[in-house]
């Protein structure tokens, strides 16, 4: 005799990957450094953001980053290791994200106890990142003039699943076509609370308010 | 790539639910998935037959039920359902609106044969 049964499973599919995040979290929490998960499209300024920040906040915090990328090119990773900060690179092995295990061994490879904050670069992808929690106190979404005004519409998830909302290159502003307002409706549709920050790495324009609010993020952790 | 991760989580949910039940055999895994999580495409169908192919999962099939934005207006309290892409309240036309639906990525139950 063999019969057939329901069960009712509820389960979130990406819950496995959720519960090393929440380890990773601790793990940093514990250790004192406050992590940003850094997420964008190719190409709309992540490295050139993180250059940024630590040219304006690395006399305040010791700053490490970690790069995340699909192939072994260390492009990226040299550029900050030249800066003389501890670097560390995640190929992903053509995997179009990074996920809790993967930072897991980034983090393995630090010296967390020396450092105050730690930047995740995310593989350039607005798909994938959203989905695989990393365990970092804040997501942080680079997004970009020249990308277009239709991205939230686009790509929901990515902008439900942030934190914070970079808009890169606003020196480009006068160059092409992209429609604020329209912009703005479809992140406060997804994510009501977004802070968002307009900036240009190049010109520098709009990093004091980020400063401020990396000041004051820092703060709230230090005491959470 | 993404696909195969999701589908290797599927995988070990279903096999953790039917050893639990003891059951045999798994036949169907449903999944109910919001059309405002990240997109699965058929290549979760493709990886599934391979990496279920020696487990009791072999030859289930797997169920997607898509589930349209739903959306909350918090100016106006109307209800909408999205067909395509975001859209403000298509009553007042406001932007202040929450998300009540559409966001979900789960496997929702599964149907097992127990052997007496």
């Amino acid at each position: 005799m063999s019969q057939t049964i329901h069960i009712n499973v509820i389960e979130n599919i990406l819950g496995a990957n959720d519960q090393i995040a929440i380890k990773n979290a601790s793990l940093l929490k514990a250790n004192g450094v406050m992590t940003f998960n850094i997420m964008a499209s190719p190409g709309a300024g992540k490295t050139s953001f993180i250059l940024k920040i630590i040219e304006k906040l690395s006399d305040k915090y010791r700053i490490g980053v970690i790069e995340g990328d699909t192939s072994a090119a260390t492009i990226d990773a040299d550029k900050i290791s030249k800066l003389g900060l501890p670097a560390v690179q995640i190929n992903t092995g053509g995997d179009c994200h990074l996920d809790a295990n993967m930072l897991r061994s980034g983090l393995d490879n630090l010296d967390l106890k020396s450092l105050d904050l730690v930047l995740v670069e995310n593989v350039g992808n607005l798909v994938c990142p959203a989905a695989f929690k990393l365990g970092t106190y804040k997501n942080i979404l680079v997004a970009s003039i020249p990308e277009g005004d239709d991205k939230p519409y686009k790509y929901p998830a990515m902008y439900s699943a942030v934190d914070a909302l970079i808009i890169n290159k606003i020196d480009l502003l006068p160059y092409v076509p992209f429609n604020m307002d329209y912009f703005i409706s479809g992140v406060k549709m997804l994510n009501p609370d977004l802070v968002s920050f307009p900036i240009s790495c190049k010109t520098g324009e709009g990093m004091d308010e980020w400063v401020k609010w990396v000041t004051s993020v820092h703060v709230d952790f230090r005491s959470s | 790539m993404h696909e195969l991760t999701v589908t290797e989580s599927i995988l070990a949910i279903a096999l953790e639910h039917a050893q639990k039940a003891k059951a045999s055999r798994v036949t169907e895994i449903n999944l109910l998935i919001g059309n405002l999580s990240s997109i699965i495409d058929d290549s979760i169908s493709f990886y599934w037959e391979i990496i279920s192919k020696d487990t009791i999962c072999a030859q289930s099939t797997l169920h997607f039920t898509r589930i349209p934005g739903h959306l909350q207006c918090n100016n106006c309290a109307n209800e909408y359902d999205l067909v395509d892409e975001l859209i403000p309240c298509p009553k007042c036309n406001s932007s202040n609106v929450t998300i009540l639906r559409g966001n979900e990525f789960r496997v929702d139950s599964i149907e097992v044969i127990q052997d007496e």
